[in-house]
């Protein structure tokens, strides 16, 4: 962060400084117009709008609903009644089980659960493979990070394609006695890991770019000290390099989670939330009551709780960070 | 660990370790390279060999006559205009505003400062999906709907840009500015003529990334362009793809002609990638 402005001096301001301070608004002018109009109204509205019943059009119909939106998407009164008749545990289940965000929350929080960890450890062990003296690192390194550039239309059409019935996934799998000869996509578990499958594929390489740069910064002295107290290779990984690296996982996996929870292109594309509600994820559902159902309140609501989770990710990134800087 | 692998080993000496890890890398970049070969491939296929039983890698006649064939029963030509009109358009206006705007943010004094910068920082953390709907109303509001320039505002302005910069100039000693502010020189001048120079490696970054970025995305198009000769590659692709479900040769040649500026762009600039990634650690 950079340190604070000057003390300000309490008498009016100058002719210089008033010339000053005009020209860096003038610097301001043409990135911050477009900016609070396209960016900053909109957030605020989007707080607003979930407190409100709008189908569109004119903005004199909208209507202010207090907590209405948060009760249909919670589905309060089924869950309520649930909870009362069966016991607070049962409301749960119903919620997750039967209520679409519910559901929804419970399919991005399982696929990022699987997700972040699979990446970072691809990413590890890749980056620990090219970071030893091996030719042709470079032609590896940007082989593994390419699919990060690759549009995510033409990969996830071309994965759902190798992971059809007969496809080449199946067949691959079946050399090796697997006995699965569906489309993956069609069927309810094996849909939700096809998409795990697309996103550790492509988030590997990235994540194995930022930690080759991390492990340059790890001190050589460390791994001298530890082989004269005669730590073996793998004692080596486990107690010099991984606590070197915990600040570079931390923002890796915060990065990660964040960007788990707003998956939309790879679900849309892939599965379309289905088979039946199988990878229905937050963004799609958000995507679905905005555009499809018009239910904007409702849609807007659903944002509110996507923005709540990233805003904590971040937060907790953020405060992180200052704790090691000031270490 | 690298240090370890020098010692035992000469450089350029073939141990068992280092044959593993050559295979290794062999077997994980295949993994990596396998959905791009099979997409060209099938490409190269007539449509009921694509799936067969065993299949087979390399068609018994290379097709090539499927890459001229989707010209025809796609616009791809139109998709492609529109796409880079965008990208183009994006790169150019995120650019040259966030280095205007992240100039002053790190080089100049003036009230506001820090209440104007906590608004950018506080909506980095804020993900488009959950204010596209009231900007998607806004924007249709004001004319924007199956529009170009809609997807160039909600793509150009982003607050990312403005931190990516600040944060290189932050770097640039102050003392420069002042000498030259000595000299007699304006604040543009010493924009122009100061920052703009020192700052090609964080431009660079930028500029890849906006273009990349802009040029895959996906969501906003979706939303945003519905006529025909409005919609990018990405949309336009998808859109095949829905209407052609069943076509999977010419599907897979569209998706691999899609790539081809991408792939350009990447196989090029692959350093600036990979060293902006390094420095910045960017989005995810």
């Amino acid at each position: 962060m950079s340190g604070s402005a000057e003390p300000r001096k309490k008498r009016k301001m100058s002719r210089l400084e008033r010339k000053n301070t005009l020209i860096a608004y003038s610097f301001l002018a043409p990135n911050f117009l477009g900016f609070a109009i396209f960016t900053l109204i909109p957030v605020v509205l989007s707080v607003v709008m979930s407190f409100t019943e709008w189908k569109g059009g004119s903005l004199t119909t909208m209507k202010w609903v207090g907590l209405n939106n948060y009760a249909t998407i919670f589905n309060s009164a089924k869950v309520g009644k649930q909870m009362a008749e069966n016991g607070f545990l049962s409301g749960i289940g119903y919620f997750f089980s039967k209520v679409d965000l519910g559901i929804a929350l419970k399919n991005t929080v399982f696929f990022t659960v699987v997700t972040v960890p699979l990446s970072l450890i691809c990413a590890i062990l890749l980056a620990l493979v090219l970071n030893r003296a091996v030719k042709g690192a470079v032609v590896f390194r940007a082989i593994l990070f390419f699919p990060y550039v690759a549009s995510m239309v033409a990969i996830c059409v071309c994965w759902n394609f190798m992971l059809m019935k007969n496809g080449p996934v199946n067949q691959f799998m079946m050399f090796f006695g697997s006995t699965f000869n569906k489309s993956w996509t069609a069927d309810s578990t094996m849909a939700m890991w096809a998409i795990v499958l697309v996103s550790v594929w492509r988030n590997m390489g990235y994540y194995m770019v930022i930690y080759l740069a991390a492990l340059q910064g790890v001190p050589r002295e460390l791994y001298e000290a530890a082989t004269v107290d005669g730590a073996n290779k793998m004692q080596q990984f486990f107690n010099v390099t991984l606590p070197q690296l915990r600040p570079t996982t931390f923002f890796a996996s915060i990065m990660l989670i964040i960007g788990c929870f707003k998956i939309y292109d790879t679900v849309a594309i892939m599965t379309n939330g289905g088979p039946g509600r199988a990878t229905k994820m937050l963004v799609l559902y958000i995507y679905n009551e905005a555009f499809t159902n018009f239910n904007y309140g409702v849609a807007s609501a659903i944002s509110m709780i996507l923005l709540l989770i990233v805003l904590l990710g971040t937060i907790l990134q953020f405060s992180r960070e200052n704790r090691y800087s000031n270490t | 660990m690298s240090k370890q692998a020098k010692t035992t080993a000469l450089p350029g000496q073939l141990t068992p370790g280092k044959i593993v890890i050559y295979i290794l890398l062999i077997l994980v970049s295949a993994f990596t390279l396998i959905p791009f070969v099979w997409m060209i491939s099938a490409s190269l296929k007539l449509d009921r060999e694509v799936f067969t039983f065993p299949m087979k890698w390399i068609p018994e006649t290379f097709h090539w006559e499927n890459y001229s064939l989707i010209w025809t029963k796609v616009p791809m030509l139109t998709y492609f205009k529109n796409t880079a009109i965008i990208a183009l358009s994006v790169t150019f206006i995120q650019t040259l505003t966030s280095s205007f705007a992240a100039y002053a943010f790190a080089k100049m004094n003036f009230k506001g400062r820090n209440v104007l910068f906590l608004c950018y920082i506080g909506t980095i953390a804020v993900p488009w999906q959950a204010y596209m709907l009231p900007q998607f109303i806004l924007m249709r509001s004001m004319g924007l709907y199956d529009k170009l320039q809609a997807i160039m505002v909600l793509q150009a302005f982003s607050a990312f840009g403005v931190f990516l910069m600040r944060q290189f100039y932050q770097n640039v000693p102050s003392d420069l500015c002042e000498a030259a502010r000595i000299d007699g020189l304006s604040e543009y001048g010493i924009w122009a003529r100061i920052m703009l120079p020192l700052s090609t490696a964080a431009i660079a970054t930028l500029v890849i990334f906006t273009f990349v970025g802009t040029w895959n995305d996906y969501m906003g198009p979706m939303i945003y362009l519905t006529r025909e000769e409005n919609k990018t590659i990405q949309v336009g692709l998808r859109r095949f793809i829905q209407e052609n479900s069943s076509d999977y040769y010419l599907i897979m040649a569209a998706s691999v002609v899609s790539l081809v500026p991408v792939t350009i762009v990447f196989l090029f600039l692959q350093r600036y990638f990979i060293e902006g990634i390094a420095t910045s650690g960017l989005k995810g």
